[in-house]
């Protein structure tokens, strides 16, 4: 694909703007299907999605960074270049992102408002970065607290799209003790459609592809209960994963170098998260669908899932005790015995109290009792 | 809370505390057993029999002759419920795994469809031997509450492990946090419901064994 230079006037559609760089009609009809497969469509619905694209104006997209570590944006770099992806980058006008963008200071917070003027109700609105609400100095843009400026810019927000673990619940920032009294989009904002693309970081494809399906339909993607985009979060990696067999066969790796581990056999048995994280990782893959964790020989850590630092230790297997130690047992073994020991004393006080209250039956006594 | 969240909670404190309540409850009531005491038997054993409680742990505990004349749906049931649960408990990888964490010892687990049909077959007999248990009038008469609640505590972790196996009726982590919650009610009432036969049983069976052999009709 050709370089794609910054044009000097913005074209009205996409599909203007493919025209003028010089993609073909094939190449783009070719990125359709791959996006309609991605996104769970049939087949059929790849020249509707081509159709739907072309025709559509540039989204107007404002990209928020609050308590982060930029890797949202690492990753979703990582999704276009060099590969056809890039187009992503074409379809929207990505008005305001602090890591992307080449204004700084006032010229930068302007470029964000006149987006906000110009496409009111109709931009999208990323977040990546929890909101600390425990003092708004923790996290300040242009002197504006985090808080605020969610606030301010998701009034006029079509929808928005909370990447990232952090802006979709809370993430490591809210991770006991949780500091800075972190929060995620969803617990400020409650006026807009929220897309949670969890992930640390999340996949690149997964985060283009909702924004690819936001531009297709105008629509937000089927989401389930947590708000997560069905066609990406709809299984979990363990279902996924190609070493699900051995977990089957009950072959499982016990240390990260031993022969089981050599031969790819399941890493359940060393902490593997995959059977309750959900995500696209065992079947999209990272890096142009090279590798993913588990592939690499490391468990999943669940890191798309909520709260998942505080969901017991990493390396522990998901079937075993988060805090439980044998010195916890022993002590309830000691407690046991103490028990006992006050319950044996008990019985046997009340078996002699009954051998000294008994009274020897004689004959005189059933005498009496006869009269 | 997200069904993660209650998933660490049933695997953290709620765990902690049915694991404590279980080793505290055993350990009480096998030392009030244990301490209750004999008498000394002062008479002399009628047959001199050594070996004969440790022989009677082990001849219980197989198929007697003329079962399947006698009573073929208890002794069947039983074995295949008995067998089933105990290829469950300690033979599915991830309860393995779970004993080693605890325990430090280890084994491999068996091929999760064969622990599956086992677990099925163990609850299919579970289902069958209530029913006739209700249907028995004999039975019906000897059962009380602690008979069906021992059953309803077995029989939970058993559905609840199948279902989150399977991804049957509910999303996996939910169910898994709902097995591990009916997991930590079976081990906290053990001790004090009549599924304390899980430690009782040889020791009751060893005793009669014993005394049996003292008054000359040893096994």
């Amino acid at each position: 694909m050709k370089q794609a230079q910054q044009p000097e006037a913005l074209p009205g559609t996409v599909g203007e703007g493919l025209a003028q760089r010089g993609i073909s009609r094939r190449e783009f009809l070719k990125f359709c299907t791959s996006l309609a497969a991605l996104l769970a469509l049939p087949p059929s619905m790849a020249s509707a999605v081509a159709e739907a694209i072309s025709k559509a104006r540039r989204q107007s997209v404002i990209w928020l960074s609050f308590q982060e570590c930029t890797g949202c944006t690492e990753s979703i770099t990582r999704s276009h270049s060099p590969t056809l992806e890039n187009l992503i980058f074409d379809l929207i006008s990505l008005d305001y992102h602090h890591t992307l963008q080449a204004a700084s200071a006032e010229a930068a917070e302007h470029a964000r408002e006149q987006a906000m003027q110009d496409n009111a109700g109709k931009y999208l609105l990323v977040v990546d970065g929890s909101i600390p609400l425990g003092n708004p100095g923790f996290s300040t843009i242009a002197g504006i607290s985090n808080h605020d400026m969610l606030v301010e810019t998701a009034k006029g927000a079509a929808a928005i799209v909370a990447v990232g673990t952090c802006a979709a619940f809370g993430g490591i920032p809210k991770a006991d003790p949780n500091p800075t009294g972190a929060v995620a989009v969803g617990d400020i904002v409650k006026d807009k459609p929220i897309i949670n693309v969890p992930g640390c970081p999340p996949i690149p494809v997964v985060m283009t592809g909702v924004l690819a399906h936001f531009l297709t339909f105008g629509s937000i993607p089927e989401l389930d209960e947590l708000g997560r985009p069905k066609s990406f979060y709809g299984e979990t990696i363990h279902d996924r994963c190609y070493r699900r067999p051995f977990y089957d066969q009950g072959k499982f790796a016990k240390s990260f170098d031993d022969e089981a581990a050599r031969k790819g056999w399941c890493l359940f048995e060393l902490g593997c998260k995959g059977p309750v994280t959900y995500n696209a990782c065992a079947t999209t893959k990272w890096n142009d669908g090279t590798s993913f964790p588990i592939q690499s020989g490391h468990g999943c850590i669940g890191c798309s899932e909520p709260n998942f630092w505080d969901a017991g230790p990493l390396y522990k297997a998901l079937s075993m005790p988060v805090s439980a130690t044998p010195a916890m047992l022993g002590t309830a073994a000691a407690a046991g015995v103490a028990a006992g020991v006050v319950i044996t004393w008990h019985n046997r006080s009340a078996k002699a109290a009954a051998k000294t209250a008994h009274e020897k039956v004689t004959v005189q006594d059933l005498a009496r009792e006869d009269k | 809370m997200s069904h993660l969240d209650l998933l660490t909670f049933a695997r953290g404190s709620a765990l902690n505390w049915a694991l404590m309540l279980c080793v505290a409850g055993v350990v009480l009531r096998l030392f009030e057993i244990f301490a209750l005491g004999r008498k000394a038997d002062l008479a002399r054993p009628r047959t001199v029999s050594p070996g004969s409680g440790w022989r009677t742990m082990a001849t219980r505990s197989l198929p007697p002759e003329g079962m399947l004349k006698r009573d073929p749906v208890t002794y069947i049931g039983g074995y295949v419920f008995h067998l089933g649960l105990l290829v469950t408990i300690f033979f599915f990888a991830p309860h393995v795994e779970f004993i080693r964490s605890m325990t430090g010892l280890g084994w491999p687990g068996l091929p999760a469809p064969l622990v599956d049909a086992l677990a099925v077959a163990a609850m299919m007999a579970l289902g069958i031997l209530l029913a006739h248990r209700l249907n028995n009038p004999v039975k019906r008469m000897l059962s009380g509450n602690g008979d069906y609640l021992a059953w309803a505590l077995t029989l939970l972790p058993l559905l609840t492990g199948y279902l989150a196996y399977h991804h049957l009726l509910s999303e996996y982590t939910l169910m898994l946090a709902l097995h591990l919650f009916s997991a930590g009610l079976l081990l906290a009432l053990l001790p004090f419901t009549k599924l304390f036969h899980t430690f009782s049983l040889f020791i009751s069976r060893w005793y009669n064994g014993d005394i049996s052999a003292r008054k000359g009709v040893a096994s």
